[in-house]
């Protein structure tokens, strides 16, 4: 027996296959893991879309807002504020204050402002729309996050798909409950108003359709908590969650839980405006379209913090609060896909596929020593170490295990034998041509090498363009058979050689061709 | 052990017309199939939602239809056995587009009083995404054998890269039909099995093929269906074994992978027996029909090698000149 340089690799390459794979196999709590793919461990996998036209009009309804403030601090009188989806439309009474407000609106960022007599129009720029739109995506998935990693989970995916779907995928949700929670904090708009009663003409709110209230620049909004009770809010809020810098959980003193909540600078100086022109006069605080209370205001309320009161468990109020704290979703989310799945089915999955995995491989290695019989037992080195090889790699790139990944095993084991089969069978061919056993080996490995490279670079290719175009479940199956061939390269062409040539001397003297080819010579 | 000792070339090319008969009868049985009874297109392709539903005991089916018939959400439903007796599909062609109210949920609510149950698995997918998904599938299938042709048609000639070209259509094209035929949902994961397919039949014609090109470089016959014949001979022993290594392992997932793998591995199965065959009698025939000269090709490996020595001559003559 002598050493070798391709024996050497080889030991390497078996050495590194099972030190990497071993956190894996033994899923020890140190080393880079292979991780389990949802399907394989329970757990959400969604993909979410972005109603990005709602971003647009609620950043149309926050400028109206702020053209109504700014007129009223600034005495400018005007009329009939309005605004839909397109744009916003109002009257300045007095000419000479015109260039005043055109100033103002000059500062705001992508709107475009017409005039016609006395009438202004703002509408936004369509780069202002596309804009506000990709915010609205790249925000929301900021948010999402923010929020799930507030949430406790061990590794939550928020990811952006494509130009405008996120994905989001978090793995080890183990109950209903759980998950129910989960979709509730993703999906959970957040968005914080407040909004003035039109108290002149509150009473009339139950015999009001929203029509009417809208004649009157109100709408109509139920409480929160008991849909019959009905509320008449002016449309055009004072102000809304954008300013909003802090929120917590505290508690009233009858030590129910409720929210506090933080404005900026800006906010503050807008709330305590209001609040001082508004004494005796109810304020809705309003949540996701939800009136959450609307407490009368006894006093000009400065230093731009506030209360949110409701019949909140903590956990709810709790969760509220992420929400709130992260910020609003600009715009409502809405599910594309979702797969979920459960523990249990994930652990029978592996169950069932490792049962495939052992069988088939059990039933190769057979096969191959029965067949080739030394070479068939050379041949199942390289398998093994093959195997080896294949989780320590993966297990070094953190790679997903899916089922369809599992799959790629199985398949890779019946593959891998190929290029030791294409071998073995160039070797025999030379043996019975005549050939010493040393020929017959070299040349069988040269003889057999363009076929196997074409053969695999072919494979790769494909594996490759699957990788490239596949989605989740595919992509983990064109990794799984990417890399185990190029690890079949390594192990069946340059493995088996190695260990030809180190038992070449033995091979020679014993000149039993039935012992190590399995054929009489 | 010996299975396959060669001692004379086998004439397959002598039966290349009884087999292209068979082929052809096969994959107009195949078009035809798709063409009437079509695909079966799983959530994946289709959109539409999948509940998984396990029961302690046997499900009981009648029962759950019963429950669910009344409630709007699960109208049309369809529910069948999913591997066992105790598991049970629910499919729904429709989606919700809200993330709050699951369908999982109100499955769990719908079933109430029907037996101990474990919803295990929902998948929705929108029409937008099933649609991408769809498109995304038929590119990465075409874009896939475009690699490998360029590939092929590089290291061998046109004409092996045409030739296995029809071998591919010949093998996706039946197995499409089998897909069909066996009415399995069309999923991703077939999808990914057709494409294993691609890679696996290609392998499998390369490796013949390379068998082909090597006799007609050392062979002193120069009847291409002779040479052929003698290639693939040679070959056989490879061919029947690799093809058995993988059908075993791939038939002990089917038959042991559990339900969800099903689909994939029935793929599979079938693609690994007509890959076999058509890089026998498909790849090779037509490589012949389509008129590849032996005598042409020795004589550009002639004038190839002839270049080769011509500019060996120069370099060494420029070379001593210099020296």
């Amino acid at each position: 027996m002598k050493l070798n340089y391709r024996i050497v690799i080889f030991a390497l390459a078996i050495i590194f296959g099972i030190v990497f794979s071993v956190p894996s196999l033994l899923q020890t709590e140190g080393g880079k893991k292979i991780t389990l793919g949802l399907d394989l461990q329970g757990g959400l996998h969604m993909l979410l879309g972005v109603k990005t036209e709602e971003a647009t009009k609620s950043r149309i309804k926050s400028i109206t807002a702020s053209i109504k403030h700014f007129s009223e601090r600034n005495d400018i009188l005007i009329d009939g504020l309005t605004f839909d989806e397109s744009g916003i439309k109002f009257e300045v009474l007095d000419s000479d204050e015109i260039a005043k407000i055109q100033e103002y609106l000059k500062e705001i960022d992508g709107a475009v402002v017409s005039l016609n007599n006395q009438i202004v129009s703002v509408t936004l720029s369509p780069e202002e729309i596309a804009k506000t739109k990709q915010l609205a995506i790249d925000q929301a998935i900021e948010t999402i996050r923010n929020r799930l990693d507030q949430f406790g989970l061990s590794e939550p995916v928020v990811a952006k798909q494509g130009e405008e779907k996120i994905l989001v995928e978090l793995a080890g949700i183990k109950t209903q409950e759980e998950e129910q929670r989960a979709r509730e904090l993703i999906s959970r708009a957040a968005k914080l108003e407040l909004m003035a009663v039109d108290e002149d003409r509150a009473a009339r709110v139950y015999n009001m359709s929203a029509a009417d209230a809208a004649a009157y620049g109100d709408v109509i909004l139920e409480d929160a908590k008991n849909p019959g009770v009905k509320y008449l809010v002016r449309e055009i809020p004072i102000l809304d969650g954008g300013m909003l810098t802090n929120a917590n959980v505290g508690f009233d003193q009858n030590n129910r839980p409720v929210i506090n909540f933080k404005l900026n600078a800006e906010g503050a100086e807008i709330f305590g405006d209001f609040t001082g022109k508004s004494v005796g006069k109810r304020l809705a605080i309003v949540l996701d379209g939800k009136v959450y209370s609307a407490p009368n205001i006894n006093e000009r309320i400065g230093g731009g913090s506030g209360q949110i009161s409701g019949n909140y468990t903590v956990v709810e109020a709790k969760d509220l609060a992420i929400a709130l704290r992260s910020g609003a979703l600009l715009a409502p989310i809405y599910l594309m896909e979702k797969r979920s799945v459960g523990p249990s089915l994930g652990a029978d999955s592996i169950k069932a596929s490792m049962v495939a995995l052992i069988g088939g491989f059990v039933l190769v290695i057979v096969f191959m020593v029965v067949y080739y019989r030394g070479a068939g037992v050379i041949a199942n080195i390289a398998l093994i170490a093959n195997l080896f090889l294949l989780l320590a790699v993966m297990s070094l790139f953190g790679a997903t295990l899916t089922l369809p990944g599992m799959a790629g095993i199985v398949l890779t084991v019946g593959m891998a034998v190929d290029a030791n089969v294409i071998i073995s069978e160039r070797i025999r061919e030379l043996i019975r041509e005549g050939k010493s056993m040393h020929k017959a080996i070299e040349e069988g490995y040269a003889n057999a090498m363009s076929a196997i490279l074409d053969a695999n670079i072919t494979t790769l290719i494909a594996s490759v363009v699957l990788y490239a175009y596949g989605t989740g479940a595919i992509k983990g199956f064109a990794i799984t058979m990417s890399i185990g061939i190029l690890a079949s390269m390594l192990t069946a062409i340059l493995g088996t050689h190695g260990i030809y040539q180190m038992l070449e001397s033995k091979m020679m003297k014993s000149k039993n061709y039935k012992f190590w080819f399995g054929i009489k010579a | 052990m010996e299975f396959f000792k060669y001692t004379r070339p086998f004439n397959f090319m002598g039966k290349s017309k009884i087999a292209a008969i068979i082929s052809i009868v096969l994959i107009l049985a195949s078009y035809a199939l798709l063409a009437t009874k079509g695909l079966n297109y799983g959530v994946d392709f289709a959109g539409g939602t999948i509940v998984q539903v396990k029961y302690d005991t046997t499900a009981p089916i009648d029962d759950m239809r019963q429950k669910l018939e009344g409630n709007e959400v699960f109208a049309n439903a369809s529910i069948t056995e999913f591997g066992s007796p105790d598991e049970v599909v629910i499919r729904l062609k429709t989606t919700t587009g809200s993330v709050t109210t699951d369908i999982g949920d109100l499955t769990r609510e719908a079933l109430k009083g029907t037996g101990n149950f474990e919803v295990r698995r929902v998948d929705i997918v929108g029409p937008k995404v099933g649609n991408e998904l769809r498109e995304k599938g038929v590119m990465a299938m075409l874009l896939a054998i475009a690699g490998i042709l360029v590939y092929v048609a590089f290291r061998f000639e046109w004409r092996f890269a045409v030739a296995s070209i029809f071998a591919l259509i010949h093998d996706v094209s039946i197995a499409l039909g089998a897909v069909s035929l066996s009415g399995i949902d069309v999923n991703l994961d077939v999808l990914a099995a057709l494409l294993t397919l691609l890679g696996y039949s290609l392998n499998d014609t390369i490796i013949v093929f390379d068998r082909i090109r090597e006799g007609i470089e050392t062979s002193k016959k120069t009847v291409l269906a002779e040479i052929i014949n003698e290639s693939v001979t040679r070959t056989l022993a490879r061919t029947t074994l690799t093809s058995l290594t993988t059908f075993f392992v791939v038939l002990t997932l089917f038959l042991f992978g559990g339900e969800i793998i099903h689909p994939f591995a029935f793929t599979l199965l079938v693609g690994i027996i007509v890959g076999t065959y058509s890089s026998i009698f498909v790849a090779s025939p037509v490589l012949m029909w389509f008129g590849f000269s032996v005598q042409n090709y020795h004589e550009k490996l002639a004038q190839k090698a002839k270049r080769e020595a011509e500019k060996n001559r120069m370099r060494e003559q420029f070379e001593s000149g210099v020296m």
